[in-house]
């Protein structure tokens, strides 16, 4: 959650090295409608498969992600095509915010032939190549040592292209966790290490399984470059992303950042959430909404005028009431595909 | 032409041969350089791991193909993977296949599980090089067979080659295999000596080699075990028993067609394996007997393996862990009523 400022920007590590460029909040109006478009899609997304799952239209585990919009979408705005990022069991607005087709992840999580992957990764495993989404993972911890993995490649290969790993405070008590910073920081990998700290892993509180405050200063043991950013603010969120890619970027190196957020919802659809209060959820939820807060601001300095949000609203909301008819219309695959795609040969 | 090299200097020649043909071949571990690249202290090719299987290689291809990793064995294991699938094509070492325990969430969940999880969009084109097995007196920690673990999960290959020659040959195919590869090296097996072809060739996954044949039993080995196999056969020779001698080499994929087609002319099967005897490559093959070539048996399949504890120090008592040709020649005698 947002307490405990104390530790200010890149205080456990190198100062940025990134030039004087445009910041990443000075939006033009068709910017700003992306952001909005990009955070609301998320949201519809998630608020539909809340509805679908409790209807028992939908089958599988789902982790939704509702709350964090500001993450995702700050992050990989700052990104490129050729740039690669991983998620975690909570995917679906990393997958969104990457350009992935919504479409094409409804199909999967319906257990479509047309999904994504034909039916056989459904939530958790989410992945589009194609778009440099590296995949979501069912292993907490596990898309680190992946994204390093992606950054040598960029690396080795002299790409010019950055990872970024994205993940929650629980994976910082990882060992792949600190493994992975620890191998991104003597490397000197095109890394960015994106924790999302929504004070929960799973029902436990982070304060009852994890002795620091700010993750960020985890960065401090690999003499790696960390921030902390509102999580609830693209701005805020945008701006410390893009000093850190710039970072990766020119080769300096990789960088932890953090972003304090909250989770709307429980840790999966159905869980009873008893182990937070009602009103600490609806405090984040009234006061602290990104998409509310991006609205503000963009609406106050004249950048976007409300009625033209309202119209994207509804064209969100279509988009996705029609990838739900479109997936609940799709086919099932085949039955022999059960034994397909375990080998490229063999 | 071939010369003769030890089963570490042909994995060394298969890794120069590998990333001299493909600049995407890294190779990464602990000690593949072995504090190599420290230009300013004149040290430029150190220790090239333990038993110098990746000696040159630095100096040859540089640090940015060649990397010494951190005592870090799951977040290496997983940057290859992370590193096949966004491609590269990585080796990399894992010094000992005990050290899995610490490191097998890439293995397990992710290099095996990608290419299928996202519908075929994957590729993971990863090579593990490990050493197996014992008769080093590396006690319980250094010593394991642990072949079965990985030849159990779908998505992963393993192999074991027994000889120089195979060992390049095998481990060139291993790194050009699309698939991740598990690619076995057997401790007790680095200083054999061999004929080894020069230059650029193959061995194919999932083809077995007979290394003797007999038509009176069939003897099934892995890697070291091969060896045991064949001193049995030799043995058992002299008492006018003719054995055919199988080499696995590849455990998944199987060829289980040279089993069942060695069954056919034998009648009589053992499998030799140092692995314990509990959801081993033994047991399995004597499954696929029983499942595939019940009508073939003349006698029941006999398994050599090493008793169901952990590796023990004690020269003594490791000589009696592993499987002997004593061993493998009581259990034919059993089988052919001598």
């Amino acid at each position: 959650m947002a307490e405990g400022r104390a530790v200010g920007p890149a205080s456990a590590g190198r100062e940025a090295g990134a030039g004087r460029r445009r910041s990443p909040s000075e939006l033009s109006r068709e910017e700003a409608h992306d952001v909005y478009r990009g955070m609301r899609t998320i949201r519809v997304f998630e608020e539909t498969l809340d509805r679908l799952v409790k209807a028992g239209r939908l089958p599988g585990f789902l982790h939704l992600y509702s709350g964090q919009e500001a993450v995702a979408v700050g992050v990989c705005r700052q990104l490129v095509d050729g740039d690669v990022v991983s998620s975690t069991h909570r995917g679906h607005g990393h997958c969104i915010a990457k350009g992935v087709d919504i479409g094409g992840m409804m199909a999967e999580l319906f257990g479509r032939a047309t999904g994504l992957c034909k039916g056989k990764g459904g939530s958790m495993h989410i992945a589009d190549l194609e778009r440099g989404m590296l995949g979501a993972n069912g292993i907490v911890g596990a898309n680190m040592p992946l994204t390093v993995g992606a950054a040598l490649t960029a690396q080795v290969k002299g790409t010019g292209g950055v990872a970024v790993a994205f993940f929650g405070d629980g994976a910082t008590n990882q060992g792949q966790f600190h493994e992975a910073l620890n191998l991104a920081s003597i490397w000197k990998l095109p890394a960015l290490f994106v924790v999302e700290n929504n004070g929960y892993g799973e029902a436990t509180p982070m304060e009852h399984v994890t002795p620091v405050r700010d993750l960020s200063v985890r960065a401090g043991s690999y003499a790696m470059a960390a921030d902390i950013a509102d999580g609830m603010d693209y701005f805020d969120v945008a701006e410390k992303a893009a000093v850190a890619v710039a970072r990766a970027r020119a080769g300096e190196g990789p960088t932890l950042l953090e972003c304090k957020t909250y989770r709307y919802h429980g840790h999966y659809v159905g869980d009873p959430v008893t182990y937070r209060t009602a009103e600490e959820t609806t405090m984040w939820r009234t006061t602290r909404d990104p998409l509310m807060l991006f609205e503000k601001r963009a609406v106050a300095t004249m950048l976007v005028e409300e009625p033209s949000l309202r119209r994207i609203d509804r064209e969100i909301s279509a988009a996705v009431d029609a990838a739900v008819e479109a997936a609940e219309k799709a086919p099932f695959p085949d039955i022999s595909s059960v034994l397909t795609d375990v080998y490229v040969r063999g | 032409m071939a010369r003769v090299l030890s089963y570490a200097m042909a994995i060394n020649e298969a890794l120069h041969i590998a990333m001299a043909a493909d600049p995407d071949v890294i190779v990464l571990g602990e000690d593949v350089a072995g504090g190599g690249g420290r230009e300013d202290q004149g040290i430029v090719d150190a220790w090239g791991g333990p038993m110098g299987a990746t000696r040159g290689l630095i100096t040859a291809f540089g640090a940015g193909r060649v990397r010494d990793t951190p005592i870090s064995e799951m977040g290496f294991l997983g940057a290859g993977v992370g590193a096949a699938a966004t491609g590269l094509r990585p080796v990399v070492e894992l010094m000992f296949i005990d050290f899995l325990g610490v490191a097998l969430d890439p293995l397990l969940n992710q290099a095996s599980k990608l290419r299928y999880m996202f519908g075929g969009k994957a590729r993971v084109p990863l090579t593990v090089r490990t050493n197996v097995g014992g008769g080093n007196r590396a006690a319980a920690q250094h010593s394991q067979a642990l072949y079965a673990m990985t030849t159990a999960i779908p998505g992963l290959k393993t192999v074991f080659p027994s000889t120089p020659a195979d060992a390049k040959g095998l481990l060139l195919a291993s790194i050009r295999d699309d698939d991740p590869v598990v690619f076995c090296e057997g401790k007790s097996l680095m200083f054999l000596e061999g004929e080894v072809p020069e230059g650029d060739y193959e061995v194919p996954l999932g083809k077995a080699a007979i290394r003797r044949e007999g038509s009176d039993v069939t003897l099934v080995g892995i890697g070291r075990t091969v060896h045991t196999a064949l001193a049995a056969a030799a043995a058992l020779a002299e008492d006018g028993v003719q054995a055919t001698v199988i080499d696995l080499r590849s455990l998944y994929p199987r060829d289980d067609e040279a089993i069942l087609s060695s069954l056919a002319k034998t009648g009589r099967l053992v499998v030799v394996d140092e692995a314990p005897p509990h959801c081993g490559i033994a047991s399995d093959v004597a499954a696929l007997c029983v499942d595939r070539g019940f009508d073939l048996l003349d006698a029941p399949v006999k398994l050599v393996t090493a008793p169901h504890t952990p590796v023990p120090f004690s020269p003594v008592l490791e000589d009696a862990y592993l499987p002997t040709p004593e061993r493998v020649v009581a259990a034919v005698r059993e089988q052919v009523g001598l």
